[in-house]
């Protein structure tokens, strides 16, 4: 009876808690939310992705705060974001003009603007590094900066996108630029059939295990395609604001880190076929998390039976923090419902057996 | 810490927000408010929408009482007491009768609540057309014809497989003659208390963003055919062990040790008040 509505649960609700602090201190050495900010970036990115708060420091304090748990770590995200007061709105930002600092295409081997790997493990095997148990961090930094001094700086000009060419082929769909207000999840309840403004941050705002398990899902059966990344593109998003003393100006506030891709589709076209594109945009450095999200971009353009075809099904259940909220509520008590169930289960039998 | 967050811990913007949904709820008694729910420092799921209309709502002359299950001392209850309290000072009390606002999960108090009183219900899923149809854009169609015949069909299968309307807590009503309402997963021993009451019924539901109400003398009417009437939880010839009430909404509890089985008030501070007396 660990925690029954009886009196006493105050006292041993704030010993567990104390408990936690304890599981917290593990060792004298402090964990220096510079390092987790430095030597953690994906999984501060995963967590300032999931959260929808791009904050490098308040997600590492998360993430130090709840013992590196991605969820718990959201989760403080998502609350303290709701004390805040929404200042501006800021101007759309194209991610054509992106800094970039990696960009594939899996459709072809030369695009305009060229390919560049930047970093990534795709490349690396897999093998633990056991040199690492003893690392001299300052020896490796400075050997880093070192390295990158000594560079001869290089320009990358912005480029367009790949779908742009296949654009002005006729192969892909060119539509309007919809410069509708978007549907901001974050203020509105989410009413089906939802605008594609809607559907985008909430896939954006996703569980990256969620959604990559159903784009993996219509990959390989309960769904249509095989989709190509057209292009994947990872680099920084310059953010401004509207100066309100005069329109025509705006503030510049900062850079983003995002990933952004674009996967191509086949498409019927009434006799013949097309390609379709599907889009997707994450937070930091994620890329199967923006993958899948533009898997399930397009996939929810499409009608079927499948749940990734269904955007009620995909939509509603991939909030890390509802999806977590609501498993972990069935732990609380349930006594008094649960003795309603039991008086209708029993009822049911005792009128059969005396019947 | 909390000096670092704004009073009862939302910004004034989204307690409007709120506000205005509620007053909106109260208008059209029984009809599911959509809103903007915020994300809180307590899980989703965990009373977040219940809590969202109590901070916004919530002011120095208000006295709380938070109970979970009917218990003040239940885990999400002392939470929840914990956490208002922290970020607007109020004070806090166990007793029905002096509350302004009462939170609560599962349960309507014992004592019967008087006019100026609020009771917050913590709604986990609000959609009673939900055990038929699990689409919310087919629901809210439904909702809009007053198509409720499959509802109606799932408790006349449910009379035929086995010769009772099984469904346990969170108990359909009608509000109103108009709406079909999920009054949260209160037992149906509690529905009646929602009939033509002397306070006002808010219920939320943070993670699934819909707010909805009851206002006081409101027509409240449990679904039932009118050859099998509405039928709630039986305590016959068992009686509180602690305080011998017999007109309680009763928790079954089972001693580990001896193997026997006993009962007590569900409403624990209700139960300490008849003994008191």
């Amino acid at each position: 009876m660990a925690y029954v509505a009886v009196s006493g649960g105050e006292e041993a609700i704030e010993a567990s808690i104390r408990l936690l602090s304890y599981y917290r201190s593990g060792t004298e050495k402090d964990l220096e939310l510079e390092v987790i900010q430095e030597k953690m970036s994906l999984l501060v990115d995963r967590v300032m992705s999931e959260a929808g708060l791009y904050s490098k420091t308040y997600a590492a304090l998360a993430l130090k705060q709840c013992e590196g748990s991605s969820d718990e770590a959201v989760f403080l995200l998502r609350a303290y974001r709701s004390t805040l007061k929404r200042s501006y709105d800021s101007l759309v930002a194209d991610t054509r003009d992106m800094r970039l600092v990696r960009r594939i295409s899996a459709a072809f081997k030369d695009i305009p603007g060229g390919q560049m790997l930047g970093a990534s493990y795709d490349y690396t095997h897999r093998l633990m590094d056991f040199d690492l148990q003893r690392e001299d961090a300052a020896a490796l930094c400075q050997k880093m900066h070192q390295t990158v001094a000594d560079q001869e700086p290089v320009e990358i000009a912005p480029c367009g996108r790949v779908s742009d060419e296949l654009k002005t082929e006729g192969l892909i769909d060119r539509f309007e630029q919809d410069n509708e207000e978007p549907y901001d999840v974050t203020q509105n309840l989410l009413e089906f059939p939802v605008p594609r403004s809607a559907r985008l941050q909430t896939l954006s705002r996703a569980d990256t295990g969620f959604i990559s398990g159903l784009a993996y899902s219509v990959l390989r059966g309960f769904g249509q395609v095989h989709p190509t990344v057209g292009e994947l593109r990872c680099g920084y998003v310059e953010i401004e604001v509207p100066y309100l003393e005069d329109a025509a100006e705006s503030l510049w506030i900062g850079e983003i880190l995002l990933t952004d891709v674009e996967v191509f589709n086949e498409a019927d076209d009434k006799d013949q076929l097309k390609l379709a594109c599907g889009y997707g945009a994450v937070m930091g450095r994620n890329e199967n998390k923006a993958i899948a999200m533009a898997v399930l971009d397009h996939e929810l353009d499409t009608t079927g039976d499948y749940p990734t075809q269904n955007d009620e099904f995909v939509l509603l259940h991939g909030d890390s923090l509802e999806m977590n909220g609501f498993i972990s509520h069935l732990k609380l008590p349930h006594y008094v419902t649960f003795q309603s169930k039991l008086d209708a289960v029993r009822k049911t039998r005792r009128e059969r057996h005396d019947g | 810490m909390m000096d670092k967050y704004n009073y009862a811990f939302l910004d004034e913007g989204s307690k409007r927000e709120i506000r205005r949904s509620v007053l909106k709820a109260v208008a059209i008694p029984g009809y599911q408010v959509p809103f903007g729910s915020r994300e809180l420092p307590i899980g989703r799921g965990w009373g977040t929408g219940g809590i969202q209309l109590t901070l916004s709502l919530i002011g120095p002359e208000d006295t709380l009482k938070v109970i979970d299950q009917g218990s003040d001392e239940s885990v999400n209850a002392v939470n929840i007491k914990k956490f208002v309290k922290m970020c607007t000072g109020v004070p806090c009390t166990t007793r029905t009768q002096e509350a302004t606002i009462i939170q609560t999960r599962h349960r309507i108090p014992e004592v019967p609540m008087t006019n100026g009183q609020i009771l917050v219900l913590q709604v986990p899923l609000p959609e009673p057309l939900r055990i038929v149809e699990p689409q919310e854009a087919v629901t809210k169609k439904m909702h809009a014809e007053s198509d409720y015949a499959p509802i109606w069909l799932q408790l006349y299968e449910s009379l035929i497989k086995y010769g009772k309307v099984t469904i346990s807590a969170e108990y359909p009503c009608l509000v109103e003659d108009r709406y079909i309402m999920n009054p949260s997963p209160i037992p149906k021993f509690d529905n009646s208390k929602l009939h033509d009451a002397e306070c006002l019924y808010l219920f939320g539901a943070g993670r699934e963003k819909k707010i909805y109400a009851i206002p006081p003398h409101t027509k409240v009417v449990s679904l039932a055919f009118d050859d099998v009437p509405f039928e709630k939880e039986s305590f016959r010839g068992k009686k509180c062990r602690l305080c011998g009430s017999t007109d309680t909404y009763l928790d079954e509890i089972f001693d580990s040790a001896t193997g026997e089985r006993y009962y007590q008030c569900s409403d624990t501070s209700y139960c300490k008040e008849v003994r008191s007396k």
